[in-house]
């Protein structure tokens, strides 16, 4: 019974990497104009956003991809990757007959059931696989609130004014050369409104999955919290288990008015790779937040397990005054993962407040970096930041490295920065294991220890998620 | 059915199963070796232990009292080179160090290290309910195993703190072995190794600590009681007294040895054995 036990925990490497058998409807590999336009017309855009597409890509083209992350990025070919890959269904199904049951039944073994009934109460989902929305769950019931819950596709149909007003506003095309090239190519995503004085009654999650082969996946996912409104929302990734790497570029915009709050939670586990770092996702996205009303808040929380390389800094504009930007980090890389992860928080508004908590985890060969900036603008009065950033290694092998960044241009300001390093030594191990607990359990009783300020951040079903995740990934790290 | 029979000075369970009768120990180690980095710090040790009994081991720094403790509980940093041990009738040297946690074997640590962020509660909670898997038995009800808690805690006199605070993080030297205690009263374990317990206490924790461990003693399990001092073994009264040398047992007697160990150390042993040992 023990012995079962064990070995349902060290064969459980990584359970989404299957592939669905669905006919799937792709367009020629590689990125041009014409292939931006085809993309445009495959969506029955309206001009202006194939213009926005056309502006991106011409951007795109001046732009070198960065180098200064700390990591090891092989060359991609960006003409070798197919652009817009659609399981072939009907699209935007009208109700879940029309979806093709290969996809319902790929969902249901993600965990994720697109039926309703069968669904975690109180958690609507928009389900994403490739460049479309399979499915949005729960829209009339939240429609009922003035709430707007569907895919970025019909977002664009059916609220074009919303979208324009807001798409690009708080990244725009120019920010950097991801964000270019998601502008051009972006294929589906999720679009939110929370009316003003509206307190979503349920989560809110997209559930995004990588089905097709040498695909890459740009969404975009644009939240608008108005006056007075709340909505918690939560993102999941998965993708099946490939040799060669594939591209993950998107956007998150956030926009908070008046005293509204965003609470935007991650679970990032897209295929990490095998044990030698063979094949794997690279998560290259831009999330950002613009805390525009006064007294408006964001709070990010991710839990980073996926990914060959996690390349992003979900960040915060504090404009308006008394807004709160909040971060906090779980990320955690296992054999050659890399990730250079972190935020940045910009402090306009005066009494702005913002709060980081990163905790990395690294094993194995990988290497995992912290990079943070706080800025304090001038005229941000009375401006106030405390971040934390603790880094846990197991074996020594791996890295553990802290890139903290402050640009301090107001007197009134207080910064406070605490840092830790620490190992899980074999002495904790066999403690554990001395008194019944596997060396398995014991890493993910020590991890989630060191965790928990992060993890109880996330909304209830996701935290027990989570927690095993975090365990699952760091297998056989130890030992 | 169970007959005792007391046989020279060793006490031995006669077990009597449907048709065949054999004698059976709690523990019985032949001829153990072991070495770390490839020295060889246990040469040969023999030694039998039935329930009920307490067996206190002693012997001058270094002849490796910590490092038979650590075997028996399997630390891996120590390497078996010969010799067999039995648990139960149970091979212990091939189980892992967590089965033969479950099988009842507890070691109260010498040095026990700190745990950072994982709680006493979730930490026990952990243990208890993989013994608990290990017998075949369902997890343990929140509200139980809360009831639990709260009851061995008196066991030791800890306060209601500790549940919330991390394993031995920040706990007085006292506090460590006393959590050792309350450990192995909530665990009920068959047979308790515990490694100079007695060390960096004071004469009150000293006493909260030994009378815990006489409150969980009973007919059906052992201890053995590894100690430089005479002080503990005042209070945890031992049937059997063996004195380990460079790695070996050279001396067994009742209680009375340990008086007479305090009183003239161990040259007079040393010498009895000639230098060439």
């Amino acid at each position: 019974m023990k012995n079962n036990f064990v070995n349902d925990v060290t064969d459980s490497d990584y359970k989404y990497g299957f592939v669905t058998d669905v006919e799937t409807e792709v367009i020629p590999k590689g990125l041009n104009e014409d292939i931006v336009r085809l993309i445009s017309e495959k969506k029955g855009e309206p001009d202006w956003l194939l213009e926005y597409r056309l502006k991106a890509f011409k951007h795109w083209t001046t732009l070198e991809m960065p180098e200064w992350a700390h990591l090891s990025i092989p060359p991609i070919n960006y003409q070798d990757i197919y652009y817009y890959a659609a399981p072939k269904t009907k699209e935007s199904p009208k109700s879940l007959d029309e979806v093709d049951p290969e996809l319902i039944k790929t969902f249901n073994k993600l965990g994720i059931p697109l039926e309703e009934q069968k669904s975690l109460a109180g958690v609507a989902v928009d389900a994403v696989m490739d460049s479309v929305s399979v499915k949005t769950t729960y829209k009339e019931n939240l429609a009922e609130l003035g709430i707007i819950f569907c895919s970025f596709n019909e977002a664009v149909k059916n609220y074009p004014d919303l979208v324009r007003q807001y798409l690009g506003s708080v990244v725009p095309y120019t920010d950097n050369f991801f964000a270019a090239l998601n502008a051009a190519v972006f294929s589906d995503g999720s679009f939110v409104y929370i009316p003003k004085g509206v307190r979503c009654p349920m989560e809110l999650s997209t559930y995004f999955r990588i089905n097709a082969a040498n695909t890459g996946q740009f969404e975009r996912t644009l939240i608008v919290a108005d006056d007075d409104s709340y909505v918690s929302y939560l993102e999941g990734c998965t993708a099946p288990m490939r040799d060669e790497n594939q591209l993950h570029a998107a956007i998150v915009e956030l926009v908070v008015l008046d005293r509204a709050e965003i609470k935007y939670s991650t679970v990032q586990n897209w295929y990490p790779g095998d044990k030698e770092g063979k094949g794997g996702i690279y998560n290259f996205v831009t999330k950002r937040a613009i805390c525009k009303g006064d007294h408006s808040k964001v709070s990010w929380t991710q839990v980073e397990t996926g990914s060959a390389i996690t390349w992003k800094y979900p960040s915060c504009i504090l404009l308006g005054d008394n807004s709160v930007g909040e971060f906090y980090s779980v990320a955690v890389t296992n054999n050659y993962q890399q990730a250079d992860t972190g935020t940045k928080m910009i402090h306009l508004g005066k009494n702005t407040k913002s709060h980081i908590v990163s905790k990395g985890i690294s094993a194995g060969y990988s290497q995992n970096s912290y990079r943070g900036l706080v800025r304090v603008a001038k005229k941000a009065e009375g401006a106030r930041n405390f971040s934390q950033c603790d880094s846990l290694l197991l074996g020594d092998k791996c890295g553990a490295h802290t890139f903290p960044y402050m640009d301090i241009n107001n007197d009134s300001a207080v910064v406070e920065h605490e840092a830790t390093t620490s190992k899980i030594s074999e002495d904790q191990i066999f403690y554990c294991n001395q008194r019944g607990i596997s060396t398995e359990d014991a890493i993910g009783l020590i991890v989630n220890g060191y965790a928990k300020e992060v993890i109880n951040k996330l909304p209830m079903e996701f935290a027990v998620e989570a927690q095993k995740l975090l365990q699952i990934s760091l297998e056989g790290s130890v030992g | 059915m169970l007959l005792k029979l007391k046989n020279c000075c060793k006490f031995r369970w006669r077990v009597v199963s449907d048709n065949n009768l054999e004698y059976r120990y709690m523990l019985s180690i032949k001829n153990l070796h072991a070495s770390v980095n490839g020295k060889e710090i246990l040469r040969g040790i023999n030694l039998e232990i039935n329930p009920g009994e307490v067996h206190a081991i002693m012997g001058p720094n270094g002849s490796g009292k910590s490092t038979l403790s650590s075997v028996l509980a399997g630390n891996p940093a120590f390497t078996v080179t010969e010799g067999e041990v039995l648990f139960n009738g149970k091979d212990l040297l091939a189980l892992s160090p967590e089965a033969r946690s479950c099988e009842g074997l507890f070691l109260s640590f010498q040095y026990p290290v700190e745990i950072p962020g994982v709680s006493m509660v979730n930490f026990m909670r952990a243990a208890v309910n993989e013994h608990r898997k290990y017998n075949g038995l369902p997890p343990m009800s929140a509200s139980d195993f809360l009831k639990m808690m709260r009851d061995k805690k008196e066991v030791v006199e800890l306060d209601n703190k500790l549940a919330n605070r991390s394993v031995n993080e920040g706990f007085s030297g006292g506090e460590k072995k006393r959590n050792e205690i309350f450990q192995m009263a909530v665990l009920e374990p068959k047979l308790s190794i515990l490694d100079e317990t007695d060390s960096g206490l004071d004469i009150d924790a000293l006493r909260i600590v030994a009378s815990g461990v006489n409150k969980l003693k009973s007919k059906d399990n052992a201890s053995i009681v590894i100690t430089h001092y005479q002080r503990l073994l005042d209070y945890i009264v031992p049937d059997f007294v063996h004195v380990l040398y460079k790695g070996k047992i050279v001396k067994s007697a009742g209680k009375e040895l340990a008086l007479e160990l305090e009183e003239r150390g161990y040259d007079w042993i040393k010498k009895e054995l000639g230098e060439n040992f």
